[in-house]
């Protein structure tokens, strides 16, 4: 064979392996519709909880109704809780011995990952999608126009891609599916100190600076101003530029994760 | 492959991790269609073998060639001729037996079509069709066994790797596994088996090679190994442990040879050329000696005491 056709069909099968892949997860769904339902209606559950329970409680900076100012953040939480799903699925495949299948098998090694980062990008856009039809159900709307829109759609997205990796990176360090409890509970103060539940000003002074800088507020904070809802109207740097912010921060996690992933998984061979 | 060369071939090869060498220059060679049995204790290094002739790690130093290819400079020709069973069945719980066959057939780069006839195939031959659609969760730990061993023959390798292929399985489960491997070793598969199980190397193995500290101590036929530990021996079972001590003394005395004794079984062990003289003698000396024997049985050496002999040197100077 001539490395002529080897690179095309090298191209090829990395496609074709991560179709095949992303069609496993897909498989999984098709297997579990209760574990996948629930899955994408815990989020609305928040956002009832939220939205009714302590909404009437929780004051917007410069006025607006507190439901169409929670559900950005909640948008981004439901990116957040995707972390979850990419380090259970490569942990699980890691502890039970299927990523040493894969890699014994003459298959594209960079569709291991490639097909998990499909799946679960996928499975986010299904999030993203119920989640804002529950927001038109309870009032909350885009404002701006649709191209306003699709753009903040875009950089939620981009924020999950981000954690894709982060998910996998951890996934390869720790290689246990039972510590997915760690990151379920971490996920929590990571979004409560943003400003997806709450405005940064109404908190305590050393708190509000770390709130701000949050990569989720950045996401969050881009998202109100994309979709024209009321936002925390802080003068802070991180305020000024949140749409600049929610590009570069998963441009950076991706920068760091990326590169740390694809040396764990080559230190699989050490 | 060329005919008449060895399909697995290791020279010298060497691992370290930290202090402890996995690895201590490994050397192996396993002819084409035969069954070679890796026989060792835990942490011998079995598996680290496995791991570096199926180039899922790369070893520090050495050379290793499997069906011809080397498995550090072409990866991916030695990937595409083996088959690969490791400690844990690496198949997935979720989905159904046919559509992991699928799944793996698939990214063997069989079209989608080919992969579920594959599929059907194996479940077939391995005694699964009636589970095919069922999730792999429900399955008992032989049938999944059965699947992970089906997922590693998707296109026939030539040579395949059985990583401790029945720990874990109870006697009925692995009976299952040990009859699906003689089917394919009767197709002229090449075997390369790690286990620990003495019993499994005798019942499977052309040959076996002894792994200890990192590198092959001995390696034959069973049969050579057990001649090597001296012909026959001699098993006298006792009624009383109290008689123990007393007993092998007066064995020991009569055919002037060291017994190894087993004190829980109530059993004293001793190697003898002629059997019906050492019989004989021994019967002899504990009916004058006055002591009760309950059986008496001249028999082969097992594996077990070939492989006590051969790694117990180590374990007698570390204790």
């Amino acid at each position: 064979m001539s490395t002529l056709s080897l690179a095309p069909r090298r191209l090829r099968w990395a496609v074709s392996d991560t179709l095949v892949l992303t069609g496993r997860s897909m498989s999984h769904w098709a297997r579990q519709p209760a574990e996948l339902i629930i899955g994408l209606l815990f989020p609305v559950l928040m956002v009832l909880m939220f939205g009714y329970l302590f909404g009437g409680a929780i004051a917007v900076p410069g006025g607006g109704d507190y439901r169409e100012f929670l559900l950005p953040g909640m948008f981004a939480m439901t990116m957040a809780f995707g972390v979850e799903a990419s380090y259970a699925a490569v942990a699980a495949d890691a502890a039970r011995g299927v990523t040493d299948r894969f890699r014994s098998l003459p298959m594209a090694r960079s569709a291991v990952v490639t097909g998990r980062a499909l799946a679960d990008l996928l499975h986010s856009a299904a999030g993203l999608a119920v989640m804002l039809a529950c927001g038109w159900l309870v009032g909350w709307q885009w404002r701006n126009g649709l191209a306003h829109a699709l753009a903040a759609v875009g950089l939620l997205l981009l924020l999950r891609v981000a954690l894709i990796w982060v998910g996998i990176h951890l996934a390869l360090v720790l290689r246990r599916p039972e510590s997915v409890m760690v990151l379920q509970i971490l996920v929590w103060p990571v979004g409560f100190t943003s400003n997806a539940f709450v405005a940064p000003q109404t908190m305590p002074g050393w708190l509000a600076p770390i709130a701000e800088w949050n990569p989720l507020s950045a996401t969050v904070a881009a998202c109100r101003e994309l979709f024209g809802n009321p936002g925390w109207g802080g003068d802070s740097f991180a305020a000024q530029h949140a749409v600049a912010l929610a590009v570069a921060w998963p441009v950076l996690l991706v920068a760091v994760f990326l590169p740390l992933s694809v040396r764990r998984y080559r230190q699989l061979s050490r | 492959m060329h005919t008449g060369s060895p399909a697995v071939e290791a020279e010298g090869l060497r691992k370290r991790y930290g202090d402890t060498e996995a690895l201590a220059g490994l050397d192996l060679s396993v002819p084409a269609g035969a069954v070679c049995g890796l026989l060792g204790p835990n942490g011998a290094g079995k598996t680290t073998a496995v791991r570096v002739l199926t180039t899922l790690l790369r070893p520090d130093a050495g050379r290793a060639r499997v069906a011809g290819h080397d498995v550090t400079r072409h990866p991916d020709r030695v990937r595409a001729a083996i088959g690969l069973v490791g400690q844990h069945a690496a198949v997935d719980d979720v989905l159904t037996g046919r559509q992991n066959l699928t799944l793996f057939g698939r990214l063997h780069h069989l079209s989608r079509r080919a992969a579920r006839a594959r599929a059907d195939d194996l479940l077939d031959r391995f005694g699964l069709t009636a589970a095919t659609s069922r999730p792999v969760s429900g399955y008992s730990g032989g049938m999944r066994r059965r699947l992970d061993l089906a997922a590693s023959l998707l296109l026939a390798p030539p040579v395949l790797f059985l990583d401790e292929p029945t720990t874990g399985l109870d006697p009925r489960a692995r009976s299952e596994v040990w009859d699906a491997l003689r089917a394919l070793v009767a197709d002229g598969t090449t075997v390369l088996l790690t286990t620990q199980y003495l019993e499994e190397a005798d019942q499977l193995a052309d040959t076996v090679a002894v792994v200890d500290a990192g590198r092959v101590v001995a390696e034959g036929t069973p049969e050579r190994l057990k001649d090597g530990l001296g012909g026959d021996r001699l098993d006298v079972l006792l009624h009383h442990t109290a008689d123990l001590t007393r007993a092998a003394a007066t064995v020991s005395a009569a055919l002037t040879a060291p017994c190894d004794l087993d004190p829980a079984a109530l059993r004293i062990s001793v190697p003898i050329t002629d059997r019906v003289a050492a019989l004989t003698a021994v019967l002899r000396a504990l009916d004058e000696a006055g002591v009760g024997v309950a059986d008496v049985a001249v028999r082969r050496p097992t594996l077990d005491e070939v492989f006590l002999r051969l790694t117990g040197e180590r374990a007698e100077v570390a204790a």
